[in-house]
């Protein structure tokens, strides 16, 4: 097999280790080249011209979506392109949100992204609907028992994340639609933190809704997916409105396009939609397995790792079969802004804040923390240098005290 | 840029163990500040009197250096007027922005050219004026 650190430019140019996949993957070589061949090559507006360029653009647009769909185990047309997950989160919280009646129940895990929490806070407060949050247990996963009970308030919709952006912690995302589907609830999934590590079919998960970014999986930024179920995308009133999701305009009334045109308003990204095709095969022909294999051991690497550092405090799953690719963690009394910036001089790139999951840090109690995230170009030696660089952060911080 | 040109022990040792950081008995005003993105949250408490800071002290969490930044200003600005406060903020602001400052501007600054070299590092330059832009905030307000 080729070095997979030789597919990514960025990657293997420079010696820095790249531990922040999480919130962007880096780009290999065959989606560059794709995306610059669409502009070379078949680059005009689809649907509109009826010039032999414009047809060519129909097609790389129209064979991105049914990757797409295959992919996922979807239908052609229930897949709507966006610009991310946080569009195609605020499509179905406005859309399917506008069905929520007052005394309605929504539901959603305490370990969501401000995307999915924000667009439901909106939803919630203009339809009188009540949000609830299901709570974790004190070994960072979801607390089942907590979600059974909020069940029975019968919420509309549950919205869950496969895998979380701060703790790495993999949610099961099977029972819970059970589960939820039991009570009739409808669920919404963000997999934007394992689409690039675990395949996800929608049907035999039987997922209502499910969104994703083409940037955290090796795609360009700026092309997001939404899959729903054909019958919610039917009764669904359309989210934006403009160009191209129309049938008839008359001065005082319209009528839509049919799917997914529908829910896809004004000139889309094509180039981005060709990239995110090219990302997907990418992934396949490594092989999910393959991917897995890799991670995992880099996971469980880290992890290992990190818990020798006695001044480092980790906060992720005991259970390392639920643990994926995300590791959160603090150097006890240093704030981690400093500490990814000493890492920064390292060459050593991490994330610190409150990766956009502040209900989450809060309910910890914690401000904030460093975070890595691993990505099948990451090897060992990179994990090796962060604790390099952690060790010398702890000292350069202790030896002035 | 050197790292240590920024991690000074100054910096350290006002952000690890500041005389300011408590909260001031008899604080005529306070003022919050935060760094949404990071979680950098300050209050500044001060103790106005005749147009004069007669005491400052600060609360909150944050960064070393928006923590070091904070206790900085304060022990510069304690005895200065409110006018005065503001144009020693004003100042510091400038100094962050790149701007060429007189040696004049520079000699009020004392301690807190520390910063000077944040300039190069662009992803804390929030972090060091997060107490500068909070206390021009609360002499605005007041």
């Amino acid at each position: 097999m080729k070095n997979l650190r030789d597919e990514f430019p960025l990657i293997a140019k420079n010696k820095f280790a790249y531990l922040d996949s999480s919130a962007t993957s880096q780009q290999p070589k065959c989606v560059l080249k794709a995306v610059d061949d669409y502009y070379k090559k078949s680059h005009a507006n689809p649907h509109r011209g009826t010039y032999c360029l414009s047809v060519e653009a129909t097609n790389a647009y129209d064979f991105s979506r049914q990757k797409v769909a295959d992919f996922l185990n979807a239908h052609f047309e229930e897949i709507v392109f966006t610009k991310n997950a946080t569009e195609a989160l605020n499509l179905v919280a406005f859309s399917y949100g506008s069905f929520l009646k007052k005394g309605d129940h929504v539901l959603l895990s305490l370990m969501e992204h401000h995307s999915m929490i924000v667009p439901w806070q909106r939803a919630c407060k203009t339809h009188g609907a009540t949000l609830d949050y299901i709570k974790l247990n004190n070994n960072f996963e979801l607390d089942l028992d907590d979600f059974e009970k909020q069940l029975r308030k019968k919420p509309k919709i549950v919205g869950i994340s496969s895998v979380s952006n701060v703790l790495g912690t993999k949610n099961n995302v099977k029972q819970i639609i059970e589960m939820a589907h039991s009570v009739g609830a409808k669920v919404l999934v963000d997999i934007s933190q394992s689409i690039a590590h675990e395949k996800f079919d929608v049907e035999k998960m039987d997922a209502d809704f499910v969104v994703f970014s083409g940037h955290k999986m090796y795609a360009p930024m700026g092309v997001g997916v939404l899959f729903a179920k054909e019958e919610l995308l039917e009764a669904m009133p359309p989210f934006l409105l403009g160009g191209d999701m129309i049938e008839y305009v008359y001065e005082q009334e319209t009528t839509f396009a049919p799917l997914p045109q529908k829910f896809e308003a004004g000139t889309q990204n094509v180039g981005g939609a060709v990239g995110l095709k090219t990302a997907i095969n990418f992934l396949e022909e490594i092989g999910f397995d393959k991917i897995k294999e890799i991670e995992t051991e880099l996971t469980k690497y880290a992890r290992a790792e990190l818990k020798k550092l006695k001044f480092v405090e980790c906060y992720f799953t005991s259970n390392a079969k639920n643990h994926e690719n995300v590791i959160s963690f603090n150097l006890k009394g240093i704030h981690p802004h400093d500490v990814a910036s000493i890492l920064d001089s390292k060459g050593v790139f991490v994330r610190a804040g409150n990766h956009c999951a502040q209900p989450l840090l809060r309910s910890l109690g914690l401000n904030s923390t460093c975070r890595l995230s691993l990505s099948l170009y990451n090897t060992k030696q990179d994990i090796d240098k962060l604790v390099e660089a952690l060790k010398y952060a702890y000292e350069m911080f202790f030896k002035t005290k | 840029m050197e790292l240590k040109d920024i991690y000074t022990n100054l910096v350290m040792e006002h952000s690890s163990n500041s005389p300011y950081k408590t909260e001031l008995k008899n604080a005529t005003h306070k003022q919050h500040g935060h760094n949404p993105s990071c979680g950098d949250d300050i209050t500044i408490f001060v103790n106005l009197e005749n147009g004069k800071i007669k005491d400052a002290s600060f609360s909150g969490v944050g960064c070393a250096i928006s923590q070091a930044s904070t206790s900085i200003m304060i022990e510069t600005l304690i005895g200065k007027t409110t006018l005065e406060a503001k144009q020693i903020a004003q100042i510091f602001v400038k100094m962050i922005d790149r701007e060429k400052l007189l040696p004049e501007e520079k000699k009020l600054l004392k301690n807190a050219r520390a910063f000077e070299n944040i300039k190069d590092m662009p992803a804390r330059v929030k972090c060091a004026l997060l107490p500068w832009k909070t206390l021009l905030k609360l002499l605005e307000e007041n």
